[in-house]
């Protein structure tokens, strides 16, 4: 009997559903990249493709550079994937839904201590994070600037805001975007928060408005949203302009509330007039997700809102996205009602008391500056004292061999030539976890000591090899270096290196 | 004694047995304990029960159902933040290569595996936005170059647009010249967009799929006599064509149709992944032809593992399950399960339209040609109908189905249609038991008209009349009738009390009170806020 060896032509097609992913045809191409393929493929091949891309992805849960949530219940993970089907925008089909944001904007309102009567609807929206939260307040802003201005007669074409130089990117992106001039506050050594005295210095007539921000990016740090209040209303009675506060709360609008109710940030603060802050972040909720509420209805121009009539009623929209899916908001509900205030606030004493432990630990070491606060949102960002040897770019990248992502930045402007690595402890980060990475920030660290700075190294085996003559400054076996070169060589930066928070999207 | 312990809810306690569920949701204020997660879990979830059933609503193109595979996909992606570049370089990968394939879907002119210029959005309403700004910056950047005032951009487009051009003329204060529609055409005419064509112009929108009737607007003559506008003038207008709809129908259905980058003044395009593209909600896609469409301005640099990653969105922190779905369904279907899920919806949509209009109560309102929807009105004839088509959509929603009624666009207000969008879910045995169901409605709204107007007699000198009217009851006293319908009717009771009675009972129903109310409010409300109007929340 002969055995053919070779396979009929439709050898793949004809029992495709036999075989295994891995046996099947679509294991052996390359993926299509650039062009929709021609042919269809079995969905399991599909899947399995994809799932096994994105392995190469980080893990999300050891991302220590992101406030966004990681983890949810296993509870709201089926609520989402029920409503994945469902779209936000569709007031009518599902009003159950807007009702839940509704109800989500009312308790936010609240906790931010607007003021509202009992059952009165507070004013917001959800967004799809703090990023459109944040260009919606501006727009409210601007819209109700020019609408004064307009109204007194007076030039409307040259708005500015002014904010500290810490602030999030997407503020540069409403000022590029919506033709508003961005004027920061420059930071300085050793306070990284925007200084009030200095921002109110800055606002001039046209100034739509003053940005705080409840928990800086770089240190998690509260700005005194509470000294801004004073010095502007003092500025405001003494010009006769009417500058408001906006509070960008994106981290801190889930802390302060719990951990510091004491601390006035927010509505009782009288020019407070809107306040962003990311259901996505300490609202413990997936990426998708951000809140935006003001103070009164007078807050929001008319002009700005789209009504949609459903069911009979009349459903005010104020949005930048239109169709979104559903599934973030109803889950932000159930953590609302799932864990009260109670919940809430005992996941933020654990941030706070594993981000305390962390920050012992790593203070423990003896190497490291901490330059987060104890009164903050829980971060803890630290740098090193001595940077002669070994920068914190390379702590970053070693660590990431143990599985975490713990990004270095450079500070602001004006404080560029600070570098810093930053561990957001979010409420998945337990003491266990925390510990475990002081232990792996020991083993970097005697690495690292081991090892001549890699630069270093490599810069004088460069020279040697290309400028002989020069080779009498270097002491081949230890790579020791004489002192001008080395500081010529640490000097030198990479691109990446020059990455700052805002260029590299922290959130 | 009965007490309720919190913590065994779930474990020892049952769910309904707990006092989650005798005292009441909290509303308005955060409340102050925790409640146990399944107790939470159940309330969220049978208070959604009241929704409507997202398949069964017609009134969207929204994608509503995926197989269980991306859905897998979908939830092992939640938690990662598609920002996140740096921590999650696959998943940005896999944006970059959607974008190549959908430019080259539209014959963005590229190279072989030159990227394609285009981003992932959070739906056609952002891609919109984005898309528009590098047209305003753009002309902004020219005007400024010649020395000429660029306070006063304006647009043009056919006024079936969708809300969210007004929210971006509003918004990003660009003027929106709108084109008129007209009876028996329900796009924009080229012509007319043309000729409101100004020095200011930004862009000229062209829609892919009407929101109307699913139509193709003609961009190709568009094009031509913009070229030639350009020409005699020295302008150089744009067009933006708006496919969120069509994007995904048009180059699988009709290959041979010229609307995308293959005409010169096509600049840039969005499109909805989450419409036809047969993703959940949540993803829009657009594309610019060029870098040079894109002014570097509005690009923000965003640096990761050493590699200067330009990006250019409204929002920034999202979920990356959206775009995961979208390269699963790409390569999942190809351009072969394209073609076919596009042929039977287009097949499906042809049978429902051929079923309505054999029921004799329908005109068919929207084109064999383009989006397959099904817009349909009622045949009026020369006499007057008692109900509309918003009775018919509101009778429709006992059976289940959710079709609004909408009034149509600017100029247009007088007609009232249905429609219906048939995506790839909505099967043919689905199409059978929507007529059948329709006709059940059509022969009870018939019926209740016929005995409401007997009822509503009196009336006549409000002008409400019926053939019914005549013959009957002359004299305007209907009392036979009503002992008919409710033989339990107290006869000692003033016939006139009675007759009051009923009548406001099935006057505060009757349609034309609503008709006569609606018609009322609806002047005011325009198109950014509609009663039913299709402008309002259409997607």
């Amino acid at each position: 009997m002969v055995l053919s060896s070779a396979l009929p032509e439709n050898h793949y097609a004809s029992d495709s559903s036999l075989h295994s992913t891995f046996a099947s045809r679509y294991v052996q191409d390359s993926l299509p990249r650039f062009r929709m393929p021609e042919k269809q493929i079995a969905k399991e091949a599909a899947y399995q493709i994809i799932s096994d891309e994105l392995m190469l992805d980080g893990n999300p849960r050891l991302n220590l550079a992101s406030f966004v949530t990681t983890w949810m219940e296993p509870e709201v993970d089926k609520l989402i994937l029920q409503s994945l089907n469902k779209n936000y925008i569709d007031m009518d089909e599902y009003p159950i839904t807007t009702e839940l944001q509704d109800r989500c904007v009312n308790m936010i309102a609240r906790l931010f201590n607007a003021p509202l009567k009992d059952g009165e609807q507070a004013v917001g929206a959800g967004t799809v994070g703090s990023s459109e939260a944040i260009m919606l307040a501006g727009l409210a802003f601007k819209r109700k600037w020019q609408n004064k201005r307009k109204a007194e007669g007076k030039p409307y074409d040259k708005p500015n805001i002014v904010t500290g130089a810490n602030v999030q990117v997407c503020w540069e992106k409403f000022a590029r975007y919506f033709e508003v001039e961005l004027k920061d506050v420059k930071l300085q050594e050793g306070y990284y928060v925007m200084d009030p005295e200095k921002a109110v210095e800055l606002v001039d007539e046209n100034t739509i408005c003053v940005c705080a921000i409840l928990g800086s990016t770089y240190n998690g740090e509260f700005e005194d949203v509470k000294r801004l209040n004073e010095l502007l209303e003092a500025k405001n009675s003494k010009t006769g302009w009417d500058t408001p506060i906006h509070v960008d709360a994106a981290s801190g609008g889930f802390i302060a509330p719990f951990l510091y109710p004491e601390l006035e940030w927010d509505f009782r603060l009288s020019c407070v007039r809107s306040i962003n802050v990311s259901g996505h972040k300490y609202g413990l909720v997936y990426a998708g997700v951000g809140w935006v509420v003001w103070k009164s209805k007078s807050d929001l121009p008319e002009e700005l809102i789209f009504h949609v009539n459903y069911l009979g009623a009349d459903q005010p929209t104020f949005t930048l996205n239109f169709s979104k899916g559903a599934s973030q908001i109803i889950a932000q509900y159930y953590q609302l009602i799932r864990l009260g205030f109670e919940g809430y606030k005992s996941i933020m004493e654990n941030c706070r008391s594993n981000a305390k432990v962390l920050c012992d630990g790593i203070r423990s070491t003896g190497r490291f500056d901490i330059l987060s606060k104890d009164v903050g949102v829980p971060v803890v960002a630290f740098c090193l004292k001595d940077r002669s040897k070994h920068d914190e770019y390379e702590i970053a990248e070693n660590l990431r061999r143990y599985g975490w992502i713990v990004p270095a930045y450079t500070m602001a402007p004006d404080a560029q030539h600070i570098s810093l690595l930053r561990v957001v402890v979010r409420e998945d980060f337990s003491c266990t976890l925390a510990q475990r990475l002081v232990n792996d920030i020991h083993k970097v660290l005697e690495y690292l000591d081991a090892r001549p700075p890699r630069l270093v190294e490599a810069v004088a085996a460069a020279i040697t090899h290309q400028e002989p003559e020069l080779s009498s400054e270097i002491v081949p076996e230890g790579i020791k270096i004489s002192a001008i070169l080395n500081e010529t060589i640490l000097g030198l930066k990479s691109p990446r290196r020059l990455g700052s928070f805002k260029t590299n999207g922290v959130c | 004694m009965l007490t309720h312990a919190s913590e065994n809810v779930g474990t020892i306690q049952p769910v309904f047995g707990s006092r989650y569920m005798v005292s009441p949701i909290p509303r308005f204020e955060l409340p102050e304990e925790m409640m146990s997660k399944d107790a939470a879990y159940q309330i969220v979830h049978d208070e959604l029960l009241l929704d409507g059933n997202p398949r069964l609503n017609l009134a969207s193109f929204v994608c509503t159902w995926m197989e269980p595979e991306c859905e897998k996909l979908i939830l092992e992606a939640l938690s990662k933040n598609f920002i996140d570049f740096d921590e999650y370089p696959a998943t940005h990968d896999i944006q970059d290569r959607c974008v190549n394939m959908i430019a080259r879907l539209f014959h963005a002119p590229l190279a072989q595996n030159e990227q394609a210029v285009g981003t992932s959005t959070v739906g056609s309403s952002e891609a919109i936005m984005l898309a528009g700004l590098a047209m305003k910056r753009k002309w902004q950047q020219k005007m400024r170059q010649a020395g000429k005032p660029y306070d006063k951009p304006n647009m043009v487009a056919g006024s079936n647009v969708q809300v969210c051009w007004e929210k971006f003329a509003r918004y990003f204060e660009v003027e929106l010249r709108q084109v008129n529609l007209r009876d028996g055409c329900y796009v924009m005419d080229p012509e007319e967009a043309v000729k409101l064509v100004d020095e200011n112009t930004i862009l000229v929108c062209a829609i892919l799929g009407s929101t109307y009737t699913g139509e193709f607007e003609d961009v190709k003559l568009l094009n031509q006599l913009l070229l030639e506008n350009n020409q005699k003038t020295g302008w150089d207008t744009p067009i933006h064509v708006d496919a969120a709809s069509g994007g995904f129908i048009a180059p699988f259905l009709y290959p041979e149709l010229e609307w995308d980058f293959r005409l010169p003044l096509v600049r840039s395009i969005n499109v909805s992944g989450h419409k036809y593209g047969l993703v959940y909600a949540g993803v829009g896609w657009v594309i610019w032809r060029s870098k040079a469409e894109l002014p570097e301005e509005l690009i923000f640099h965003i640096n990761y593992l050493g590699a200067i990653q330009p990006t250019f969105t409204l929002n920034f922190s999202r979920g990356s399950s959206h775009v995961i779905a979208q390269y699963y369904q790409f390569i999942r279907l190809g351009i072969e399960g394209y073609t076919l899920i596009m042929k039977n919806c287009q097949d499906n949509a042809q049978h429902l339209a051929q079923k309505l209009k054999e029921t004799g109560m329908f005109n068919i309102i929207s084109k064999e040609i383009g989006v397959p929807v099904v817009t349909y009105s009622l045949i009026k004839k020369d006499r007057k109908l008692y109900f509309t088509e918003h009775d018919v959509a509101d009778r429709m929603r006992q059976y289940g189905w959710i079709i609004p009624a909408y009034t149509m666009a600017p100029n247009l207000e007088h007609m009232h249609v249905l429609r219906v969008v048939v995506r790839e879910d909505f099967s043919n045995s689905q199409v059978v038991k929507f007529v059948r169901d329709t006709k059940k409605v059509m022969d009870f709204l018939n019926n209740e008209e016929s005995v409401s107007s007997t009822l509503c007699a009196p009336t006549q000198d409000q002008g409400i009349h019926s053939p019914l009217d005549h013959g009957y009851h002359s004299d305007g006293h209907p009392q036979v009738k009503h002992e008919q319908l409710h033989p339990q009717i107290n006869h000692e009771q003033p016939k006139k009390t009675i007759k009051e009675k009923w009548k406001n009972f099935h006057w505060r129903k009757s349609t034309e009170a609503r008709v006569t109310e609606a018609r009322a409010t609806q002047p005011k409300k325009i198109k950014s806020s509609t009663g039913g109007h299709f402008g309002g929340r259409v997607c």
